[in-house]
């Protein structure tokens, strides 16, 4: 195999950056396998975080949901779902783990600033400086309706709030000065006066008016993450964030564009081109040869999605109920009925379902699949299949050229689906220059190379 | 025939009950927001024998002016505490009055499940008209507005705990269910003020509710698993136990201030020490004792019996829990009147109170019958 000269990349110095992602609500977590742990078990977060921390990874991440998903009129079974909340389940990691990234998931839609900025700077003190929160919105009254404020809000208002929640939490993790705390017990106050201030917020969405009740952790501030792949969602990051999760990791060219995409949007805000970390999600399969790879990945999708699975899948593409077809047979002959999106699922609904469905009909009729198949092979990209001196080289090119700063992998098994990763891949990529022997720093800001907080 | 064992309590929060506490701590008054703290303070209660924590919180600063201003959320603390003790159990005050309730159970049933159902409750009230600049949520006012949104927060707790009964997760290879949706279900609460579907997004906590604490009167007493009573004397606090008790408290934990000798100086000099900077403020409900480890001793036999626990508030924690866990709690076990929490127990089990089933598990017939039973709790 020829090794890419590393002298003649636009970035010959790059180093992947590791994160790992627990899902906690999905079909692709394959929890039919007896070597499948609990969704829920301390042990396993504690397993997969570990794991995670040997390898060196930057962060250990948690989703967010607040709606149980329904399907078919009802509460959707097929899938893994029920998490922790996340910033309690990732304070409890702090205690457990030295080094690694903690990152929640928390929802600018049904949170007020003034407490989650607290939680979050609890978070970042205890442990050290590694705390992270990928930022999120929802507007869905469906969402609302687990909460007291319900669906109030505007789907306009979604990025606004965010941008202001974002606002406040920052001025929240700045109300401390430096040195704010007295350094002895015969000091005159326990504060230093007037090295404690004070956060009056008055804009569209927040009226508020508190006192930070924490100082500024080793990192400064907890690290911000941002996953929306729309215009409105890349602008955000450029705006906002440090790090920016993508679904454009799979092929190069994609994850390039993306990424030539969100560079320009850094500097049309004017932040430095190196100011935001590009970390698609991914999935990995490895195999000791290409041949055991393909055959895993082959064992990894029929366990993904199963019969019932790609029924499911193909009942909201098609709008009506499926449950009961021959998944294994052709696909429905009914044309899909253009259903109005309900938000019920947690996704977004596809825009042209008719165009969708003639696409699957041409592609499973050229190639001879089964509904099932077609689901399989025309479903979202999943991620990256081979052996760990394949992948090592690709993910090297990748980083090297800019496409990525690296990736937030979901392992398809919990809580051992990173061992062979980190054991396989990763003393590949050591070995290649593009990933690190040792933790260099103690703060998940260090980790990722992100500049200090002013 | 010998007295129940009294279950022991202690409050963790900031460095004691003295808002002037930090002056007399073991620490830079800095290291009281960080981890090693926290966990040297958690591993001495643990060690001790103490059954129970309690974390004290609020939006707002702990204190103003020359006391301490910092304090890291009480969930934060607890699920970090959880994960570095093995048979300690830990509460956290948390208040439903401007909190989402969903949040607020979601955080709970985390705590448990991280703890191994270890997880408490003190349900908490922000009645500083601070609290609600500081959440940006419209001021609620007065006694009966609190009392509200502390009563429907807990009832959304609770309900959403069942929300999941304990088998819900069934893990079907066979027709590729992970979950029955038959044993999930929407809570539909409607309040007054708000409404909340539910089903929780946290599976059923192992304790199937953690354990919760509230100050009597605040809450139905049937919805309460330990009631917190006091008074200014030990005969009152007897008899406030009592009251909770007939109102349908399962448990009755006595509030104790406590200042005891160190061997360098008397609990008296101690407190004179610490009121030249501030007053230690009195609590009609809580009980307040100064003096020897003997004495607390005699105290606490004496209230055995008529109370099912304590819950002490140590004047100075760097300095009252090293006498508590040196010359207190060991007499108490040898004397058999408390025991140590046993490995692998849940809070629940530590404190002899039954794991309660799902109310939607417990079928149409048993639902009823607890929906009854609860109406005449709340209006009694």
């Amino acid at each position: 195999m020829t090794r890419t000269d590393p002298t003649d990349v636009p970035r010959p110095d790059a180093r992947l950056h590791f994160g790992v992602f627990f899902q906690g609500v999905n079909h692709w977590t394959i929890w039919s396998d007896p070597s499948s742990g609990s969704q829920i078990d301390p042990a396993s977060f504690l397993r997969v975080a570990r794991t995670a921390e040997r390898g060196l990874f930057d962060a250990f991440f948690l989703g967010d949901g607040l709606r149980l998903r329904e399907s078919e009129g009802g509460i959707h079974e097929l899938d893994v779902a029920g998490r922790p909340d996340s910033i309690t389940q990732l304070s409890a990691l702090a205690a457990g783990t030295d080094r690694i990234g903690l990152v929640s998931t928390s929802n600018t839609t049904y949170n007020e600033p003034g407490d989650l900025a607290r939680r979050l700077a609890g978070l970042d003190l205890l442990s050290g400086g590694r705390a992270g929160w990928n930022v999120v919105t929802t507007h869905n009254a469906w969402t609302g309706e687990n909460f007291r404020r319900g669906g109030y809000l505007d789907h306009a208002d979604r990025y606004r709030r965010a941008e202001e929640f974002l606002s406040v939490a920052r001025a929240v993790w700045d109300g401390w000065a430096e040195g704010a705390v007295a350094g002895s017990a015969e000091a005159r106050s326990w504060s230093v006066p007037g090295a404690v201030g004070h956060v009056r917020s008055r804009g569209a969405q927040f009226d508020v008016d508190l006192a930070p009740t924490l100082p500024r952790s080793a990192q400064g501030h907890p690290v911000i993450f941002q996953a929306g792949d729309s215009g409105e969602g890349r602008d955000f990051a450029a705006r906002n964030a440090d790090v920016i999760f993508s679904a454009h990791g799979t092929e190069f060219d994609d994850a390039l564009a993306f990424a030539e995409d969100v560079r320009g949007r850094l500097r049309a805000v004017g932040r430095p081109e190196d100011a935001l970390r590009i970390l698609p999600g991914t999935e990995i399969i490895i195999g000791a040869t290409e041949k055991e790879a393909e055959e895993k990945e082959r064992w990894v999708r029929l366990e993904q999605v199963t019969p019932a699975v790609a029924l499911g899948i193909a009942s909201r593409l098609w709008g009506f109920d499926l449950s009961g077809r021959d998944a294994d047979g052709p696909l429905p002959a009914e044309d899909p009925v253009v259903a109005a999106y309900t938000g019920t699922f947690g996704t977004r609904s596809v825009k042209d379902p008719g165009a969708v469905v003639a696409e699957w009909r041409a592609r499973a009729e050229a190639n001879g699949w089964s509904l099932r198949e077609t689901v399989i092979e025309l479903g979202p990209q999943r991620g990256h299949v081979g052996t760990p001196a394949g992948l090592a080289e690709k993910f090297a090119r990748f980083a090297r050229h800019g496409a990525v700063d690296g990736f937030n992998i979901s392992p398809y098994l919990v809580p051992d689906g990173l061992d062979d990763i980190v054991d396989l891949l990763v003393p590949e990529l050591q070995e290649r220059g593009v990933y690190r022997t040792a933790y260099t720093g103690t703060t998940l800001r260090e980790h990722l190379g992100l500049a200090p907080v002013e | 025939m010998p007295r129940p064992a009294l279950h022991l309590a202690v409050e963790l929060d900031g460095d004691g009950a003295h808002p002037a506490a930090w002056r007399r701590a073991a620490h830079a008054p800095g290291e009281l927001l960080t981890p090693r703290r926290l966990t040297r303070t958690a591993a001495a209660a643990e060690n001790a024998g103490f059954t129970l924590v309690t974390l004290d919180d609020s939006i707002l600063p702990p204190a103003s002016g020359t006391d301490p201003v910092g304090r890291i959320g009480a969930v934060e603390r607890a699920a970090f505490v959880a994960a570095s003790t093995s048979v300690l159990g830990v509460a956290p005050v948390l208040a439903t009055t401007y909190a989402e309730p969903f949040h607020v159970s979601s955080q709970l049933a985390s705590l448990d499940h991280v703890s191994a159902g270890r997880a408490g409750w003190v349900v908490g009230v922000e009645d500083d008209p601070a609290a609600a600049r500081a959440w940006g949520r419209p001021l609620v006012e007065g006694d009966g507005a609190l009392a509200r949104e502390a009563h429907d927060g807990l009832r959304v707790v609770r309900d959403l705990w069942d929300s999941w009964e304990d088998d819900a997760v069934i893990r079907s290879v066979a027709t590729s269910r992970y979950l029955d949706r038959k044993r999930l279900h929407s809570i539909d609460f409607a309040g007054e003020t708000y409404s909340v579907k539910g089903p929780s997004i946290v599976p059923r906590p192992p304790q199937g509710r953690p354990v919760v604490l509230a100050r009597a009167g605040l809450v139905p007493a049937g919805l309460t698993d330990v009631a917190l009573v006091g008074g200014p004397t030990a005969g009152e606090t007897a008899a406030a136990a009592g009251t909770a008790a007939a109102a349908g408290a399962p448990l009755a934990f006595a509030e104790i201030e406590v200042a005891l000798d160190t061997p360098r100086e008397a609990a008296g000099e101690r407190i004179a020490d610490l009121e030249r900077y501030a007053p230690w403020a009195g609590r009609s409900d809580r009980l307040r004792y100064t003096g020897s480890a003997d004495g607390l001793v005699a105290l606490l036999a004496e209230l055995a019996g008529k109370v099912d626990g304590v819950r002490l508030l140590p004047l100075v924690l760097d300095e009252d829990l090293s006498v508590l866990s040196r010359l207190v709690l060991p007499e108490l076990f040898v004397r058999r009147l408390a025991t140590r929490p046993l490995p692998g127990s849940t809070l629940r089990t530590s404190l002899g109170l039954p794991r309660p089933v799902s109310r939607f598990a417990a079928g149409p017939a048993a639902d009823a019958d607890a929906t009854a039973a609860l109406v005449r709790e709340e209006t009694r």
